[in-house]
């Protein structure tokens, strides 16, 4: 059977990730230091692998209710509440998730029509506008400026906005950027999305890892925006918990049911282990949460300070953990300029281009790495600029 | 002051220019801070945490439980002093519970051990009884685990 000629035509629409030609390459070769990882380099915390461990032991190795656990359920909302003053319902407004990439699919699934569109800011995550497309959407792209710190703008999304914009999918603290958002422009954000009646998908899976005094606003949290929002979140960045796939979206009960009926026939519940960790991690995580943000904040403002010293003109990025540095004036394009420099000096990082269009001219480096890694790559790519750009 | 002092506290060898940028401030402004610190006496050392089973030497680590009768004026400060002051003494706490002050020596044999023990010990005024453990094997010591398994398991490049 010819393979290629059945395979779908959405599935043919979406291209591969720009991320793993880096792989494939960085794979085969030794001594590379990484700044291409999208995940702590801690492990879960161990009372959290404890609490886990435990649980198999006492035999939780069922299926759960379709929405999570109940207990789960009410420390995700009795979170938000504490942190945002948002009241959610446990029974009828949370479900727990395989991680946001599921609730992110599920949600465009339950809300998309065909030719639907969706706004979405880039650069962004590598999954976004797949969901959307596999969903039947078109996707949206509205560009994101340096000069702006990438933050995005209600003036302009209005300039992308037509008759068939359906959803506005916003992500941040931003992967790859970094970059956060203030209070401010995010009201003018909840009035745009009042005004041309969208909803509002909002990742904020960073919103723990967030540095210089920066608060996060729950885009939830705005005037009159909790019933328009879909609220994704997880546990993968926050506890290191990547690997455990588990995450949650909040919102209104008519859409929450709509998603959990594509979730009980695809999924039918988060793993029991998964869940179990989790209500470890909302119950006494926290310690463990703060003490990672203080290191990486600290890296933070290391990995910042070294690449304006070695030339590499990047923002203060003040969320997540990635730096968004311009490599505009080396005169390669971003591709170029990461393969070149993985062959040449053994660094691997990711072409800003892999997340849209914009980030063309751009790389991004995470600095979820232990600081002696972070300062010997600093060193390997002044090197590299050195004998390989600037000659 | 707290986050410079944390940061030495888990690696002194790092250089001030790394620590400078790390705390957001300038290299003499770092620089200044460790003198002070170290003049102050809030800094005591910069020791080398190291697995001397794993160079190749069988040392032999006793802790020992002792207890004192406390003196008038100095209480047990003086029993104390006397005590730390032999350079066998690695550690040395005075303790609530069930005996006085807690003292940890380290010598190459048991015999070094049980020699200082009775002869240097015992015999100091006012010490009224000791017993002592051996450390059979180190997992976790000054919050690093001896023999740690884990690594970094993660995919080279992930979005």
């Amino acid at each position: 059977m010819n393979w290629k000629n059945r395979i779908s035509p959405a599935v043919n629409a979406i291209a591969p990730s720009g991320i793993r030609k880096f792989f494939d390459i960085a794979a085969e070769m030794e001594d590379v230091i990484s700044l291409g990882v999208g995940e702590p380099d801690f492990v879960t915390p161990w009372s959290i692998r404890e609490s886990c461990v435990y649980g198999l032991e006492q035999g939780y190795t069922s299926y759960t209710s379709n929405r999570g656990l109940l207990e789960l359920r009410q420390e995700i909302t009795s979170l938000i509440e504490r942190e945002h003053q948002i009241t959610y319902d446990p029974k009828k407004e949370v479900l727990v998730t395989v991680g946001v990439s599921e609730a992110l699919d599920i949600a465009m699934r339950a809300v998309l029509a065909p030719g639907d569109e969706v706004l979405i800011p880039e650069p962004c995550y590598v999954s976004y506008k797949a969901c959307v497309t596999l969903a039947g959407g078109k996707v949206i792209s509205v560009p994101t400026k340096i000069e702006n710190e990438f933050r995005i703008t209600a003036e302009e999304l209005t300039d992308y906005v037509t008759p068939k914009t359906k959803v506005l999918l916003i992500g941040y603290p931003n992967n790859p950027t970094g970059a956060v958002m203030d209070y401010e422009t995010l009201e003018k954000i909840a009035n745009f999305a009042e005004k041309h009646d969208l909803i509002v998908i909002s990742d904020e899976i960073y919103c723990n890892l967030i540095y210089a005094n920066t608060k996060h606003t729950c885009f939830a949290s705005l005037d009159k925006m909790k019933d328009r929002t879909i609220l994704l979140n997880g546990f993968s960045k926050a506890y290191a918990m990547t690997g455990w796939r588990i995450g949650y979206a909040l919102a209104n009960p008519v859409i929450i049911s709509a998603m959990t009926k594509i979730h009980q026939y695809t999924i039918l519940c988060a793993p029991i282990t998964a869940q179990i960790a989790a209500i470890e991690a909302l119950k006494h995580g926290e310690k463990y949460m703060k003490k990672m943000v203080s290191e990486y904040d600290k890296r933070r403002l290391l990995i910042l300070d070294g690449m304006r010293k070695i030339g590499l003109e990047c923002f203060e990025p003040k969320g997540a953990f990635y730096i968004f540095p311009c490599i505009k004036n080396t005169g390669l394009t971003s591709e170029e300029f990461a393969e070149n420099l993985l062959r040449a000096e053994r660094v691997a990082l990711v072409p800003g281009n892999a997340f849209g269009d914009c980030g063309e001219g751009f790389i991004r480096c995470s600095y979820a790495t232990s600081v002696p890694k972070i300062s010997e790559a600093l060193v390997r790519i002044e090197n590299f600029l050195k004998n390989h750009v600037y000659r | 002051m707290r986050e410079l002092l944390e940061l030495l506290e888990h690696d002194a060898r790092r250089p001030v220019n790394e620590l400078a940028a790390m705390l957001h401030r300038s290299e003499y402004e770092v620089e200044q801070q460790i003198k002070q610190l170290e003049k102050d006496n809030v800094i005591l050392n910069y020791n080398t945490l190291i697995n001397w089973e794993k160079f190749g030497d069988d040392m032999v680590t006793s802790i020992i439980e002792v207890n004192v009768t406390p003196q008038r004026e100095v209480g047990f400060d003086a029993i104390a002093e006397r005590i730390y002051r032999f350079d066998e003494v690695r550690s040395l706490y005075l303790m609530s519970g069930s005996f006085d002050l807690l003292v940890i020596i380290e010598g190459k044999s048991l015999k070094d051990i049980s020699n200082f023990v009775s002869t240097r010990l015992a015999t100091i005024e006012g010490i009224t009884s000791t017993r002592s453990h051996f450390m059979l094997k180190p997992y976790k010591k000054d919050g690093s685990i001896i023999d740690d398994q884990e690594c970094d398991r993660r995919l080279v490049v992930t979005p």
